[in-house]
């Protein structure tokens, strides 16, 4: 009896679902935002970096390289915390929403690379030998198949990077574990971080089933 | 009786590849309707000097004229426009695997000649009909035979309405029983006038069906001549070398 009282009071549950389901909008417009923007910035650059420019190339490796190698909640800080005392007042959404995107777009940008270098050269030649631009090669032959390749990594990031909205809590989004922490301290019961877990696990287990489907979906036998 | 027109011409061509010097002047004409066989020893440069003929390699230097127009100064922007000239087909098919079998056929009709979808849809269509493949049109191309991807890749460059076709070893990769499906279409695209630069290693197709047969060795054209010519009564001590070789079946092992 401790345990449910602790853990499922029905009665905090009742006082702090509307809060809950409001921020579970939250986390999840956060992280769509997040997935939408990270992939197609990270497949751009990966692109650009296909035009071999030397220059362009170096500052997209060292963007990817500090991205991946940061804490995000580093830059987090930075961002909430600096550019406040510059003058420029982003909120906490925006930070969150600006450096998961940034995250994510460098790790995606090293897995459309990686498959871009995995694809053979017969394909490109094919490609230009039928009359097809490079672009055209790229946009129509190579990127859709190195996409493909790297599905299965990028799904994995996503899922990782958007679970990273959770540090929200620490710059006051009210997101998921936000609002059921400060929950928590003002029932005094442990019963609000079940619901969160419980919100989490809703959002994300259809997340992963779909990333399964994704896979399946656009698998092809080479 | 009216002069042949000459439809790929290649003067003292030459390539390297850093310090290796792989084509050290090469001279080769192809008249309209001709079918042209290279062969040679691995290593001879054979490869390099068709891929020369659409620049997919850069000559270092020399000429290569299709049509009479010379394709060897046109800056890089008008590249693909030339390209769309010469057919390519290449060892490894080069497929697209993520495209249906009729969309690998359209893709660059749509999008490099600018043809309307219906136009191009039809146009491959016919051109799969053509290869005997219009029954595969929706299946993916890794459902099918080296031999039926090959013949697809081939439609694939004539829906582009090439002046030339260039053959890569289009059999090498194949095995032995798929060869005869590609070379059977070969032969009637030869039937049909098409102008075709082969380089392949089916000693047997080149007596039957090639006009001229030219010898490569160590960056050079060797000899050159009807099959006859060739295969009958060879002059160089290197090209009988080579035949004596290819008859004995050691060609596998040095085929690159």
């Amino acid at each position: 009896m401790r345990f449910l009282e602790t853990f499922f009071n029905g009665q905090v549950i009742l006082n702090y679902l509307p809060d809950l389901v409001h921020a579970m909008g939250v986390t999840l417009g956060l992280a769509a935002a997040t997935i939408v923007t990270g992939i197609l910035c990270g497949a751009a650059l990966a692109c650009l970096r296909v035009a071999g420019l030397k220059v362009v190339n170096f500052f997209i490796i060292v963007f990817a390289d500090i991205m991946r190698a940061l804490p995000p909640l580093v830059l987090i800080m930075i961002l909430f915390f600096g550019m406040s005392s510059l003058g420029l007042n982003l909120s906490g959404w925006t930070v969150i929403y600006i450096v998961l995107s940034l995250v994510l777009a460098a790790f995606s940008e090293e897995i459309f690379w990686g498959g871009l270098t995995s694809i053979p050269a017969g394909q490109w030649e094919a490609g230009r030998a039928t009359g097809l631009s490079r672009a055209q090669t790229l946009f129509h032959i190579t990127f859709p198949q190195a996409a493909r390749r790297g599905i299965p990594p990028l799904v994995n990031r996503v899922l990782a990077t958007t679970k990273l909205t959770a540090l929200g809590s620490v710059i006051g989004v009210k997101e998921i574990l936000s609002v059921s922490s400060s929950a928590q301290s003002f029932s005094g019961s442990a019963t609000p971080l079940t619901m969160a877990a419980i919100a989490y696990l809703i959002i994300f287990i259809p997340a992963v089933i779909l990333s399964h489907w994704i896979e399946r979906r656009y698998h092809f036998a080479t | 009786m009216t002069k042949p027109r000459t439809m790929l011409e290649i003067a003292g061509l030459e390539k390297s590849f850093g310090e290796v010097q792989v084509l050290k002047s090469i001279d080769l004409k192809v008249q309209e309707g001709e079918l042209v066989f290279v062969i040679g020893p691995s290593g001879s440069g054979k490869s390099t000097m068709l891929r020369c003929c659409n620049r997919l390699e850069e000559p270092t230097s020399g000429s290569i004229f299709i049509d009479g127009q010379r394709i060897t100064d046109i800056p890089h922007r008008d590249l693909d426009r030339m390209r769309l000239k010469v057919g390519m087909v290449f060892q490894g098919f080069n497929l697209y695997p993520q495209m249906s079998v009729l969309k690998n056929v359209m893709l660059a009709q749509v999008k490099a000649l600018k043809r309307s979808k219906a136009e191009a849809e039809a146009r491959a269509l016919e051109m799969l009909d053509q290869v005997g493949l219009k029954h595969k049109a929706g299946a993916m191309p890794a459902e099918l035979s080296g031999g039926q991807q090959q013949r697809v890749a081939i439609a694939r460059a004539l829906a582009l309405d090439p002046q030339v076709m260039l053959f890569d070893e289009p059999t090498s990769a194949l095995d032995p029983e798929l060869v005869g499906s590609v070379l059977k279409v070969m032969k009637g695209l030869r039937e049909k006038g098409m102008t075709m630069l082969v380089v392949s290693h089916e000693m047997q197709f080149a007596r039957e069906a090639a006009d001229r047969v030219v010898f490569m060795d160590q960056g050079y054209v060797a000899e050159q001549g009807t099959p006859e010519e060739i295969f009958g009564a060879p002059k160089s001590e290197r090209l009988k070398t080579f035949l004596s070789r290819v008859s004995h079946g050691d060609v596998e092992a040095e085929a690159d």
